[in-house]
């Protein structure tokens, strides 16, 4: 719980005893609120894909499923098939500009598969 | 060409109350505010060699970044919640300067001066159900139909299956509806959002709600009470807050400014 009662005043959270679980956060900090396009514009297809990967993490799909809630698949973002081209997309992009830049192909492709087991760890924890 | 940019964490209306001393935010930098015709924006001065489009693109991708960002940023929005009436503003939103946020101010002043009159003197409480599949399954059909290997009784008894399993289900998420309702009541506000996966949650159990509710503070112990009530052998519930009133200031952008 992350409340205590105090003498004077209804409830007193107790901040800092315990730290908010990151799921409850990161569903906040990156979906709620306001949300303004700042001057630095953050690469959209990147931030959808993250997103993707949140959303994949927020709900699973069998219990979704199961609760009847099929929001994913009316979001074309979430359907397999389009994420797995805009993820071969970002990938090809990603070896065309280390080419271009004259850098080793193996390097970027080897990052994205790191960030892959990151991804994959994290999911199991 | 500067190599930092202003990194804006909440919009609040100004109160004149100093922010605590010390008070870090993202990347470990000092939080401070710009106020505007009654409003204040917290910001800090980012490098932008971490928040700069390219930095950024790379470093969202990278979990243990987005981790430390994502709770610099809520710990930074959660102490202005406890100044002054606060609608935070979403992760990574970084100006060039502290002008544009002056000017941010002035243009939306009426649309932010709304919003934050909605939340004051209120605050998030995040409510979870969960439902453990066993606790609503009905028992299986009775003795004596496991030895009638018929075509007949298989269907029978695979129909009764599937009977069960959908009653299971319909009264898992009766219990979140009623406790969505029930806490409804109290809460000036409610929102639900999307169950967690059982990783995110660290829980076996179905998530059957996964409410916001905006309560007055004044109301906060009737509604810890409310939880309390609402909880039984087959309803776990998970209460967390107060929270900054996230759940109840999504403002959408308004497009690409002039």
């Amino acid at each position: 719980m992350t409340y205590a009662r105090s003498s004077q005043g209804p409830i007193v959270p107790t901040y800092g005893h315990q730290p908010a679980n990151l799921g409850d956060i990161l569903e906040r900090v990156l979906d709620k609120g306001i949300v303004i396009a700042g001057d630095i514009r953050v690469n959209l297809l990147d931030i959808e894909l993250l997103t993707i990967k949140l959303r994949l993490l927020i709900v699973s799909v069998e219990t979704a499923r199961e609760l009847g809630i099929d929001w994913w698949q009316q979001d074309p973002w979430l359907s397999g098939k389009q994420h797995r081209l805009e993820e071969e997309n970002r990938r090809l992009r990603h070896r065309l500009a280390a080419l271009e830049d004259g850098a080793r192909p193996a390097a970027a492709e080897e990052d994205d598969e790191r960030k892959e087991r990151l991804w994959a760890g994290r999911a199991s924890d | 060409m500067t190599d930092s940019g202003t990194y804006l964490y909440a919009i609040a209306q100004e109160t004149g109350e100093a922010l605590p001393d010390g008070l870090t935010g993202v990347a470990g930098t000092p939080v401070r505010t710009i106020a505007h015709a009654g409003l204040a924006g917290y910001v800090g001065t980012v490098p932008l060699a971490e928040f700069g489009e390219d930095a950024l693109a790379r470093n969202l991708e990278d979990l243990a970044w987005l981790e430390a960002t994502a709770r610099a940023h809520h710990q930074v929005v959660d102490v202005v919640a406890r100044l002054a009436p606060t609608a935070p503003v979403r992760l990574v939103t970084v100006y060039a300067g502290d002008g544009q946020v002056r000017e941010l101010l002035e243009r939306r002043l009426a649309e932010f001066s709304a919003t934050l009159d909605s939340v004051a003197g209120r605050q998030e409480w995040g409510v979870k159900v969960y439902v453990d599949p066993q606790t609503v399954a009905r028992p299986a059909a009775g003795p004596g139909t496991a030895a009638d290997r018929s075509g007949a009784a298989y269907l029978r008894r695979r129909r009764a299956g599937m009977r069960d399993r959908d009653d299971a289900l319909r009264r898992a998420t009766a219990h979140g509806d009623r406790v969505d309702a029930a806490l409804s009541a109290v809460a000036v506000e409610s929102r639900r959002h999307r169950a967690q996966d059982p990783r995110l949650s660290g829980r076996d159990e179905w998530m059957v709600l996964n409410g916001a509710y905006l309560v007055d503070a004044e109301r906060g112990d009737e509604f810890a009470t409310a939880v309390a009530a609402l909880r039984g052998p087959e309803v776990g519930i998970e209460l967390t807050g107060p929270w900054a009133p996230y759940s109840f200031t999504v403002l959408e952008s308004e497009g690409v400014p002039p």
